[in-house]
């Protein structure tokens, strides 16, 4: 077996694995803003412990996010040690960034949130709120400004030795790759975290308890899901789009199963890439729309894989192909969704509309499928290249670390996240089993009301 | 600037040392020294605010020796492959059985889990002390810099050692006794009453323990790596450190045992100034290699053969002391919220 393979799937598993419990804990720092921030203003005991009630929510997803986040870190020294010694100068510093600018800082004021209650002001546990979700979008900055300099080397130089190095702070953070990809990302993490607020509130509705707060929930969930759903596709994501095509010509052909270089290029709905004949079996086009997409023209050309020799062109097409499609689809369906559902909210009939609530509950699992999705397509689009038009990914990997040692650490891995993500779920159920409001247990840190 | 980094990433280590090593003390002592549920939540309380930051510094200072040293970052991860991937397992398991007890109610299920963090918390101190112990050693470092270690061979230091030898297990007994004694005085401080005064008690075994295994390790450093002297002897003045460490267990031992008033603020502080005079010493030991190579001098990754371009360190210096500035700035706004004694009172939290 191939060593590449498995270092590439290890990454992959677990940085997979890691974003599930992020793009919670971004989406709803802002929305524990949001409750805490009412909760401040009209000094109502209800919307107080709606915002605890999702700190808790908050706390067992961080504490997942943190441990699952630890062996991010490692493994760019453990399984891509030769990448590592190469471009460290330049992507160590935004991680070394996340750090010293973010990790303390949340650290800090997530501590005087859960645990501060009692001895600090109203103000001030607002405040920590406020912290909590700025040290959270802080660290996504850093991560997206190391993604985006692989996907978009700027500001660097070589080295004789022929490592990189970083020419200038601003213009590495001001990646204006990464400054599109993080307005994309962040509020796809917006996206997860209103589906999944709307998602309790509708399920508390259903099941006609606890009713005060659902409601809650579904009003900041809806309002909030019905904006981030439209910015996530335009401007963030049409933004993004073009942005790769002009960068990335040969990834955006991959995205769309564009084989052949056309004028007027036309916009695959569905179909299914075959890399043997150069065709899409079975499509649904609509005709001219990507050249109007990109270029704002229906007569503009799109470059196809033609233009690109096989050595650069995406390596695993079908799957980046399925990935952009379902990303897409996914987003289209927020949209349709969430308007309908704000639509029902504002005349005043979503809390009785039960399908509305239904399809509120049975969709909360679709953004972090749309949030991997879209990772998906960004690094495989990204391939062959690790460093894109310096570095290929056959480069980068650990040379010393042989592929059974990496399956067998893989495996173990597999293993261990199985077992939290079992220990997650039951937890997490049981949270909103409890619900918020007042409760009594024997022994409780964490403040339970 | 090779000299700058190098001590900006001691002090690093030294502040997650410091730090998480009261909390991972903690971990290992709570499974024997407390009787009560009340007792625990205590105990835990008193790192519970506190212990994630504290692993902070693990993440920044890596990421700090990443952008500052690539070379070293990419050969002892990769060449340190099965001890790390343990070590991200242990620091799963500890800090998901450290958060998630408080969110579970049933006797049986909270004890496994209390368990699986005195047990992750103990053999982490083990694997840090062993790591140190490692790079202190040597590797067998091959021309292109990389090296790949097994466990362990045949239990000596020499060309090809392993992970595990007689060297490096001492290493890991001196980190396990410093962290547990380390976390018993922190306790002292935390928490009041009968459990406060059995953390007490305990330092003093702890503290005799650790003075034998002091002296034990620095001979053995010694014998294993001679020209960990050679920076001593050129400049005599740098005795001053071991001295230091000397000083520091003298303190923490009058400190925390004087009659009728104990100190035990003032005994923690001495062990963090032996920690750190501890780090520091096996640092100057090894300065300028980063990491020596059992397979001869040549081999070793000096820090002008790790070292990143200027213009990566000009910016990172810029940042980090402001960066810094900043997280020292928080750390002691949180420890300064949480100070005192933890509240042993049900229902106040």
């Amino acid at each position: 077996m191939s060593s590449e393979l498995i270092h590439r799937l290890h990454f992959a598993f677990t940085i997979t694995f890691h974003y599930l419990f992020p793009q919670l804990t971004m989406g709803l720092g802002l929305l524990i803003v949001v409750l805490k921030s009412v909760a401040l203003k009209t000094n109502s005991e209800l919307w107080d412990r709606a915002a605890r009630f999702w700190g808790r929510i908050f706390a067992i997803n961080f504490v997942f996010g943190v441990v699952t986040g630890i062996p991010m870190e490692f493994e760019f020294g453990t399984n891509w040690a030769r990448f590592s010694q190469i471009s460290g100068g330049v992507i160590g510093q935004p991680l070394a960034m996340e750090g010293v600018f973010s990790f303390f800082l949340e650290s800090a004021f997530l501590g005087l949130f859960l645990y501060g209650e009692k001895r600090i002001s109203k103000r001030m546990h607002w405040f920590s709120a406020v912290m909590v979700f700025v040290g959270s979008w802080i660290s996504g900055f850093f991560i997206i400004v190391t993604d985006a300099w692989m996907q978009h080397p700027v500001a660097f130089d070589r080295l004789p030795n022929g490592q990189f190095e970083v020419l200038s702070f601003w213009q590495l953070l001001l990646n204006p790759w990464a400054l599109l990809q993080y307005a994309h990302n962040m509020t796809g993490a917006v996206v997860t975290g209103s589906f999944v607020m709307s998602a309790v509130g509708a399920f508390y509705l259903l099941e006609k308890r606890r009713e005060d707060y659902g409601r809650i929930f579904l009003k900041v969930g809806v309002i909030t899901g019905v904006i981030a759903s439209c910015v996530i596709i335009f401007p963030t994501g049409d933004l993004h789009g073009k942005y790769v095509a002009r960068n990335q010509p040969a990834a955006m052909a991959g995205m769309e199963g564009l084989f052949k270089t056309e004028t007027g290029a036309g916009m695959v709905l569905i179909g299914q890439p075959n890399e043997e004949t150069g065709e899409i079996d079975n499509p649904i086009v609509v005709n001219d729309l990507l050249s109007y997409l990109i270029y704002g023209t229906t007569k503009a050309e799109v470059k196809g894989l033609d233009q690109f020799p096989q050595d650069q062109r995406p390596t695993a097409l079908p799957l980046l192909f399925y990935a952009y499609h379902i990303m897409a689809g996914l987003g289209t369906w927020f949209v349709l969704l969430m308007v309908v559902a704000a639509f029902l909210l504002w005349t005043g009939r979503l809390y009785e509309a039960r399908w509305a609530l239904w399809a509120l509950l049975l969709s909360f699992p679709l953004p972090y499928i749309a949030n991997t999705a879209g990772w998906m397509t960004a690094e495989l689009g990204r391939q062959p290249w690790l460093i894109y038009g310096l570095m290929r990914t056959s480069e980068g990997y650990s040379s010393t670390v042989s592929a059974s040692n990496g399956l067998f650490t893989l495996l173990g891995f597999m293993g261990l996240y199985a077992l939290l993500g079992l220990l997650f779920t039951v937890l997490i159920y049981r949270e909103i089993d409890r619900g918020p409001g007042p409760r009594v247990l024997a022994v409780e840190l964490i403040p339970a009301d | 600037m090779g000299f700058i980094w190098f001590w900006l990433v001691a002090v690093m280590i030294v502040g997650y040392v410091v730090l998480d090593g009261f909390d991972l003390g903690v971990g290992v002592l709570h499974l024997f020294l407390v009787r009560t549920e009340a007792e625990r939540k205590a105990t835990l309380g008193s790192i519970g605010p506190v212990w994630d930051g504290n692993e902070v510094w693990l993440l920044a200072g890596g990421g700090t020796l990443y952008f500052a040293f690539p070379l070293l970052y990419a050969s002892a991860f990769s060449g340190f492959y099965l001890p790390l991937m343990i070590v991200l397992w242990l620091l799963i398991l500890r800090g998901v059985s450290l958060e998630l007890r408080n969110h579970v109610d049933v006797g049986v299920w909270r004890s496994l889990l209390d368990g699986v963090f005195g047990l992750s918390s103990g053999l982490l101190t083990i694997f840090f002390g062993a790591a140190l112990a490692n790079v202190l050693r040597g590797v067998p470092l091959q021309a292109d810099g990389y090296f790949f270690l097994p466990l362990w061979t045949n239990w000596q230091p020499g060309v090809h050692p392993g992970i595990l030898d007689w060297y490096t297990a001492i290493g890991g007994l001196v980190a396990l006794v410093a962290l547990t004694m380390h976390g018993a005085l922190w306790l002292t401080i935390k928490t009041s009453s009968e459990l406060g005064r059995r953390a007490n008690r305990i330092v003093t075994p702890l503290w005799l323990l650790l003075a034998a295994l002091t002296v034990v390790s620095l001979v053995a450093t010694i014998v294993v790596r001679p020209a960990s002297l050679d920076n001593y002897f050129n400049y005599p003045v740098t005795f001053a450190v071991p001295v230091g460490v000397v000083a520091a267990l003298a303190g923490v031992w009058f400190l925390n045992r004087s009659p009728g008033r104990p100190q035990p603020v003032k005994a923690f502080l001495c062990s963090c100034l032996y920690l750190f005079f501890m780090l520091a010493g096996a640092c100057w030991g090894l300065y300028p290699t980063l990491l020596p190579a059992t397979t001869g001098a040549d081999r070793d990754i000096t820090l002008s053969r790790a070292l990143s371009g200027p213009h990566t360190l000009a910016v990172g210096l810029a940042w980090w002391i402001f960066g810094m500035a900043l997280a020292v700035g928080y750390v002691v706004f949180v420890y300064s919220k949480f100070r005192g004694k933890v509240d042993l009172t049900p229902g106040r939290h």
